[in-house]
């Protein structure tokens, strides 16, 4: 029973175009983009900017908990040991989301973390760009007792604090280690020319970061002085030059860039690498499961990471946020967690649980160390185009990532 | 009749295809008896700990269950309309049928990561907060096609006659798509329900760029697999997932005889050859 | 239009009323029925889908504010020229297009005979359990299934182990290409070998017995005969394992190396990570259009027949 085309295609055809002009209307006529959350900002870096929340109020008093938190966080930071007893507490039910690098938990939070996530843990390069990206709330930060054992240097840290503001209470930090399986090396490296030294070739690994940069940066500084490189996340077009090339001859040594920290873990593990840059928590890992590790900050020193959990700017759940602030802060939950993952917490009155829990492991993981000890490790911040000396011919983190992508891997 | 050389041949590619496909799967039952978190070979010990842990596990149940909420919705949404474009298509070509059905495959035939980031974009433009909702929705566009392709390949081969003899016979529209019309594609809605099922339960892709910051089984397999600590665990969830669907497999391949199975199968239009 | 005497089926009586009237009308004008019955699906489909799809053609065309990431609507190319001018990237264009189409020539090769199998010499209870097998591992994880492979392929890992035992040298393919190639075999294997036993299951077996009646030996009977009407399950089978390849980033996330970049993952690194959304999109519209084009000569080739 076959119909005239005329009398179906009529209709169809109408609709079809109401469609198309309906769609093209709402693409052009739309006047928000998808995450301009912000006012627009210059690209040249924090001089001059505004945080667009900072005038946002603040929680005057912790209310009922709202039964959820969402928080991202690095792997390892949500173990049950900790979270588990939060939850008995408080009742509010922790969902955790993993992210493996500062750029994905920017990503994550874009649009205040979408009215999705109330809280990240990130370091501090990822800090800056979300909160001048309008995606951080101003924290009380009178409801955190504990913040006031905090080292100094970690109270009110220029990388989660602009003018007076805060925008969140910092965590733990600690440094990226040198790991090696300890039946290949008989002594700990002593340099991390050990990672760029052809003998190992395929035996290496190194994280799928741009900010690997600095890490060549770091070696640089010390072995070719001539560059003279003196902060590793503000080079010049010669030296961050010279950190690219380092990396690419590295890179026939290495047999996979690791993205997931198990990956890193998986390939120790399995003999796939010997030697190669991690983080604590796989070296916790593996030495739980007994296998030979070891692991050291070399000569030259080491990048590392300060981590802040900070309050999304549209947290679905205030109050469980602070609860869960006021928690991870307190003396007991910092010793537990820097043991588990291998980092200094910036609670100062953690020591003496952590050498309860572990006879010595406030000395191993610099608990109480002497700041000079701090100033050993070059914090992880976002590369601007303006050198904090005041010129602006530093290379911006943009480029840093299209040369990661182009020319290293 | 083929050569017999030619059938030992066959029968032995069969086996080699079949080890091929099944000894991965045997090795996630085999690692979920592993009691060491990381893997490696040869398995240190063997233990029920990761499946008692996996039992335990509120993440694991509150993930498992909104896999199968997700997947429900899904699947019947995309009965709904699937059907609804097959019934309206199987008799009448117009110049506009072919492009639908273009336009019903492209979920399925464009990678899932566009699909994925289409979405998101789409729900972060139009305001929408990403939830079960954007899962189902995500799920729901792609599955369409899995039902449409198998109820339309059933119907093609049922003679429109029987719907005009029922009309003829006094039934209202209604009632002739009650008593005849469904029960002739009732087998091919099953199959494509199942599949869709299938479809929608594994799928991690799409759910990545959907999903809040809630855990499909999916997702959550996919955040244990970043911290390595608990991999076994998620191999003791496979196992039991695999477990529990042998059961459903066999009885719609019984159910619906091998031949209408896979004619549906996988959504995909097949030429009709020589029928 | 009255009722006639003639009771529908149930016996129940036929009520002149609205929904009567309301059907016969609907008998009439099919068009009529076909819109109400396409309306629903196809606006989901417009509204939601297609409207995704050109939002993210339009932001291909935008850029992102370096250090903010927030997107700023100014329109141009330049996503696009950093594709085509960066051998980098045109390099990871050629080598996912070379990856599916290897997956696709090797899972067909691979899937025919056993189909063959399967659609003409099992006895019916063999061809139902084979068809359990094959549908049983889409039902494990796709990530878990992923992972065994990684414990196959790895240093002194199960492959390694294997070929030690029976006196041949180790090699080492995790975190190489053939790892990633072998994995994606794997994977998309079942969709191929379903829609080819469905085609292949369709051949009366007469016109192949008319074949070898006409002297056709086995070969020519499969060159001419076979493949020839089993090519639109082939072809159909084609579109899911190219376009799943083409799209693919978590194989080569965790089974690949330092050469592993493909489409999926440029893609992904620029949204999840870099949240570089518009290059993210300028770079999916390749798959896009490859997608489309492959779609198109499907069609010619009969995938699309039964529509």
């Amino acid at each position: 029973m076959m119909i005239t085309r005329a009398r179906i295609t009529r209709p169809m055809k109408i609709t079809m175009a109401l469609a198309a002009t309906s769609l093209v209307a709402a693409a052009c006529s739309s006047s928000t983009s998808s995450n301009s959350s912000s006012p627009s900002t210059s690209s040249a870096g924090p001089s001059g900017l505004t945080v667009p929340t900072a005038n946002l109020p603040v929680l005057q008093k912790i209310g009922k908990g709202e039964g959820q938190l969402n928080l991202i966080a690095w792997e390892g930071y949500l173990q049950p040991q900790w979270v588990k007893p939060f939850e008995q507490q408080t009742g509010c039910q922790v969902n955790g989301k993993y992210a493996g690098s500062s750029d994905e938990m920017v990503a994550l939070m874009k649009d205040g973390g979408g009215g999705q996530y109330d809280m990240v843990s990130s370091s501090g390069d990822a800090d800056l760009r979300i909160l001048y990206a309008g995606d951080a709330h101003p924290v009380n930060i009178n409801l955190i007792p504990s913040w006031k054992q905090f080292f100094p240097a970690f109270q009110s840290p220029p990388f989660n604090t602009i003018n007076g503001v805060h925008y969140g209470i910092s965590l733990q930090w600690g440094p990226n280690v040198l790991m090696y399986n300890t039946k290949d090396f008989a002594t700990a490296p002593t340099s991390w020319s050990v990672i760029y030294n052809p003998k190992y070739k395929g035996q290496v690994t190194v994280p799928d970061n741009p900010i690997q940069i600095a890490d060549a940066a770091l070696y640089l500084k010390t072995s070719t002085p001539s560059l003279g490189i003196t902060d590793p996340y503000e080079l010049t077009q010669p030296q961050f030059q010279a950190a690219v090339n380092l990396l690419a001859q590295q890179r026939p040594l290495i047999e996979k860039y690791w993205d997931l920290a198990s990956q890193e873990i998986f390939d120790f593990k399995n003999g796939n690498a010997i030697v190669g840059a991690g983080w604590p928590y796989q070296v916790s890992t593996l030495k739980a499961d007994k296998f030979s590790i070891g692991s050291v900050v070399p000569a030259e020193g080491a990048t590392g990471w300060a981590d802040t959990w900070m309050l999304a700017a549209k947290a679905p759940h205030p109050n469980c946020a602070y609860m869960w602030m006021a928690y991870i802060s307190t003396p007991k939950v910092q010793a537990e967690q820097a043991i588990n993952y291998g980092e200094t917490p910036d609670n100062s009155q953690a020591c003496a649980y952590m050498n309860q829990m572990q006879a010595g492991s406030c000395a191993e993981y610099h608990a109480n160390a002497p700041l000079s000890y701090l100033a050993s490790i070059s914090l992880w911040k976002t590369p601007l185009a303006t050198c904090d000396n005041g010129k602006t011919d530093c290379v911006p983190y943009s480029e840093w990532v299209s040369a990661w992508n182009t020319e290293v891997k | 009749m083929e050569p017999k050389a030619l059938r030992v041949g066959l029968r032995i590619w069969v086996v080699l295809v079949l080890a091929f496909l099944f000894i991965p799967i045997i090795l996630i039952v085999l690692y979920s008896f592993n009691r060491s978190n990381i893997e490696s070979w040869p398995i240190p010990s063997f233990s029920w700990h990761w499946y008692n842990v996996a039992f335990h596990d509120p993440q694991v149940r509150s993930a498992f269950l909104l896999s199968i909420r997700v997947a429900l919705y899904a699947t019947v949404l995309a009965v709904l309309l699937g059907s609804a474009v097959a019934f309206a298509l199987y008799k009448y070509k117009f110049f506009g049928s072919e492009a639908i059905s273009f336009l019903l495959v492209l979920p399925l035939a464009l990678p899932g990561i566009i699909t994925g980031i289409a979405l998101n974009s789409f729900f972060s433009f139009t305001g929408i907060q990403l939830g079960t909702i954007t899962i189902v929705i995500g799920h729901t566009t792609f599955c369409i096609v899995v039902v449409f392709n198998n109820v339309i390949a059933r119907l093609r081969r049922t003679s429109g006659s029987l719907a005009e003899a029922s009309s003829d016979l006094g039934a209202r529209g209604w009632q002739t798509l009650r008593f005849v019309t469904l029960p002739l594609s009732a087998t091919a809605l099953v199959s494509g329900a199942l599949l869709a099922f299938a479809l929608s339960f594994d799928e991690v892709i799409v759910t990545v760029f959907t999903a809040g910051a809630q855990n499909t089984l999916p997702l959550w397999i996919f955040g244990a697999i970043r911290l390595g600590q608990q991999l076994p665990e998620v191999n003791a969830v496979v196992s039991i997932v695999i477990l529990l669907t042998i059961i459903p497999v066999v009885l719609a391949a019984r159910l619906a005889g091998a031949g209408a199975v896979t004619r549906s199968a996988r959504g995909v239009p097949v030429g009709e050859a020589g029928s | 239009m009255t009722a006639t005497a003639v009771s529908a089926p149930g016996g129940q009586a036929r009520r002149d009323g609205m929904w009567t009237r309301v059907s016969a009308v609907l008998w009439r004008r099919p068009w009529a029925r076909a819109t109400i019955l396409l309306t629903p699906p196809l606006a989901w489909f417009v509204l939601i889908y297609l409207a995704s799809l050109v939002v993210l053609l339009i932001t291909a065309f935008w850029q992102i504010n370096p250090f903010t990431t927030n997107i700023e609507r100014i329109w141009s190319f330049g996503n696009f020229t950093t594709i085509f001018t960066s051998s980098a990237y045109r390099g990871i264009i050629l080598r996912t297009v070379g990856m599916a189409a290897a997956v696709t020539v090797v899972d067909a090769t691979v899937a025919f005979p056993f189909a063959y199998f399967m659609a003409r010499i099992a006895s019916p209870r063999t061809r139902t359990g084979l068809f359990v097998a094959i549908l049983l591992p889409l039902w494990a994880s796709y990530l878990a299934k992923i992972y065994s492979w990684l414990v196959m392929f790895t240093h002194d890992g199960i492959l390694d182990w294997s070929l030690g035992k029976i006196g041949l040298s180790q090699i080492h393919l995790i975190y190489t290409n053939w790892a990633v190639f072998a994995v994606f075999c794997y994977l998309w294997l079942p969709f191929m070998i379903i829609p080819v036993y469905a085609a292949l299951e369709r051949i009366p077996p007469s016109q192949i017995e008319a074949s070898q009646d006409l002297g056709g030996r086995t070969w020519r009977t499969t060159r001419e005969i076979l493949l020839p009407l089993a090519l639109p399950g082939i072809v159909a089978g084609s579109i899911f394992t190219f376009s799943l390849t083409l799209g693919d980033y978590i194989t080569p996330l965790l089974v690949g190396g330092t050469s592993a970049q493909f489409m999926g993952n440029v893609i992904y690194s620029n949204i999840g990570i870099a949240n570089n959304v518009p290059f993210a999109a300028a770079m999916a519209c390749i798959p896009v259009i490859i997608m489309a084009a492959y779609l198109l000569g499907a069609r010619s080739l009969g995938a699309f027949e039964a529509i």
